[in-house]
């Protein structure tokens, strides 16, 4: 027994440590709250969404009442705090609204595709043989289109709005988030402590959910949180392209693609609503990686090095 | 020694597994008998089929691996010809497995004491609280010190040895029949090997359970077996109690395995005396004995059939050309 493994020993013996009595998520939040930009990113975002829901109560304006008098007006003008737009609507108002759209398109989608890819990825990754190559195959030929392309033919078909819209990102989804599921999966799968629930006399179900799902889901709730920020950009795309958000409403992709034409007059209807973007998707990532670490089992345990 | 007793019966078990270089006869054609309260140790180099034949009884084999003929007989019963339902009822119930490494055999989201418990729980239909009492008496019967402390600990806060406790515990659970011990010190200290071995022994008198054994230490099948089964490329080439097998081994590679052993009296100078050669590739085995290019006394006959398991006395059997003719000519 070497130094290392008797000090091993004394501390897992004695040691009656803090992090022994909280669980699992309670010893991953205070791991979380140790990553400031994690922590100051989901501040940010919950702001946002709070902002985004109760935008009824906090908008100055009507988001969609068009002041002739007030149009390209710059930030700072008396009661419109981030300008006007070219049509004489307060900007901050309808970040507020088009937070909602943007939020929904960015996070549902993610949400369901990430539940759609847990069943098919785990059923992939987990059984292999034919179910893995009828799953993986059939996503395959998905993959081949492109993302864009691909949610353009899915909007197309149905009618264009936000409901298409997070339903054509959903699909598109499926395909990469599967493949991150069957990996991760197939890692866990092969570990020891899978074959040694099987000998322990643990059933397929028992063992997916009790022993794969909760090995490797980390990974996916990491992609998922970033895909969310990157969602919310692709999300604006589609509004661009007129298959999503329909007029008057807007997210805010739309907000950048009408202040575009008064680009040189008015910047500031481009540049509020990209900057939104940019911040809400940097804070997603930021998000994420602060979720890799603390969803470590090991988080919290990281000891300074002697 | 009478057959009721008798609780595993291993009869022609092939294992074979098919690979795109060939098939891969990882176990072929062992036989032999499990008595309670008895320990077997399987013994060979890698790759001679030990791991594979103790997972063949466990049906654990995946593919491309498959259990190709033989039974396994549980008290009478065929588990080869149960479906999978059965088999996970009788698996960790009547016959738990330890493997190798406790450093990644236990799941590392889940609590140990979860972990312990999710058997009894399983098979015994105990309840959260009377599956944690009985978990606490298991975890002291192991010899983890504070076990109300470390029921709710990680895997990851615990030694390896206490990790292999922890594996010990669960496996014991449900008071088996039948232990399976895979290697179950390769990956621990020496001094902790000893406390696993002691532990072992202590909890298989306690059950009266069989214990076999995997290993590749012959100083853990001196310590702990009472029968032993030399594997060799997927057959058993010597079979015999543990007595016999170390004081008059019969098969060139079992006396190659033992006078391989370092001896108390060897000096610094003294040469290691190493098995030449490496064993074959089970996918393309030669005609005759699998040993034949490493064995030092080998004749023409062993390139031409595979020697037969033979008995000599009743508790021993060798597969080897050479002794039996040399049995024949002293019986005739």
């Amino acid at each position: 027994m070497t130094m290392r493994d008797l000090q091993q020993e004394f501390d897992d013996g004695v040691a009656e440590t803090e992090e022994r009595r909280q669980g699992r998520f309670a010893r991953a939040w205070s791991a979380f709250a140790q990553d400031r930009a994690a922590l100051v990113s989901l501040i940010f975002l919950a702001v946002v969404a709070l902002l985004a829901v109760f935008a009824d109560f906090v908008s100055p304006h009507d988001p969609f009442e068009a002041e002739r008098m007030m149009r390209n007006k710059p930030p700072l003008t008396e009661g419109y705090l981030l300008g006007s737009d070219s049509n004489g609507r307060d900007i901050l108002t309808r970040l507020f609204y088009g937070g909602r759209i943007s939020l929904l398109v960015g996070f549902l989608p993610t949400f369901l595709a990430t539940l759609i890819s847990l069943l098919l990825g785990l059923l992939a990754g987990y059984f292999r043989g034919w179910i893995d190559q009828v799953i993986m195959r059939i996503l395959d030929a998905f993959f081949a289109v492109p993302l864009v392309l691909l949610a353009i033919a899915i909007a197309g078909v149905l009618q264009p709005g936000v409901v298409t819209e997070i339903i054509a990102i959903t699909v598109v989804l499926i395909p990469y988030i599967s493949r991150i599921v069957r990996t991760s999966t197939l890692g866990v799968t092969a570990q020891p402590y899978i074959e040694a629930a099987r000998a322990g006399g643990a059933g397929h179900g028992a063992i997916i959910l009790r022993y794969v799902l909760p090995n490797m889901i980390s990974p996916v709730i990491v992609y998922a949180t970033t895909l969310v920020g990157l969602m919310i950009v692709v999300g604006s795309g589609l509004s661009f392209l007129g298959l999503g958000a329909q007029p008057p409403a807007a997210d805010w992709g739309t907000m950048v693609s009408d202040g575009r034409v008064v680009m040189t007059k008015a910047p500031h209807a481009t540049i509020f609503p990209g900057l939104v973007i940019v911040l809400v998707a940097l804070a997603f990532n930021f998000l994420g990686d602060g979720l890799r670490d603390a969803l470590d089992p090991k988080a919290g345990m990281r000891r300074p090095k002697a | 020694m009478s057959n009721s007793d008798v609780i595993l019966e291993v009869e022609d078990l092939r294992t074979h597994f098919r690979l795109k270089s060939g098939t891969l006869k990882a176990v072929d054609g062992i036989s032999f008998t499990l008595r309670a309260g008895r320990t077997l140790c399987i013994v060979g180099e890698s790759g001679s089929g030990k791991t594979v034949t103790s997972l063949s009884i466990m049906r654990l084999i995946d593919p491309p691996g498959r259990i190709v003929e033989g039974r396994v007989s549980y008290r009478g019963q065929d588990l080869l010809g149960l479906d999978e339902a059965a088999m996970e009822k009788i698996r960790g119930d009547r016959l738990a497995m330890i493997f190798q490494d406790p450093m990644t055999s236990l799941n590392p989201s889940f609590r140990i004491g979860d972990q312990i418990a999710e058997g009894m729980m399983a098979h015994q239909g105990l309840n959260r609280e009377e599956a944690r009492r009985q978990t606490l008496e298991l975890m002291a019967r192991v010899g983890i010190p504070q076990p109300d402390a470390r029921f709710r600990d990680y895997p990851h806060q615990f030694s390896g040895g206490m990790r292999q406790r922890v594996l010990i515990a669960g496996a014991i659970a449900c008071d088996p029949d039948i232990l399976i011990a895979d290697e179950p010190t390769t990956a621990l200290d020496v001094t902790i090997q000893a406390q696993i071995l002691r532990l072992l022994r202590s909890i298989q008198t306690a059950l009266g359970s069989a214990l076999i054994l995997v290993t590749h230490d012959l100083g853990v099948v001196a310590a702990m077996a009472d029968d032993v089964m030399v594997m060799y490329a997927g057959k058993v080439v010597e079979y015999g109690d543990v007595k016999t097998i170390f004081a008059e081994p019969r098969h060139p590679y079992t006396q190659g395995l033992l006078s391989s052993l370092v001896r108390l009296d060897d000096t610094r100078e003294s040469p290691l005396r190493p098995i030449p050669g490496l064993p074959p590739d089970l996918a393309r085995l030669p005609e005759g004995c699998s040993f034949r290019a490493r064995c030092p006394v080998a004749v023409a006959a062993c390139g031409q059939h595979y020697p037969a398991l033979r008995p000599l006395q009743e508790t021993h059997e060798v597969a080897c050309h050479l002794v039996a003719e040399a049995d024949a000519e002293v019986r005739a």
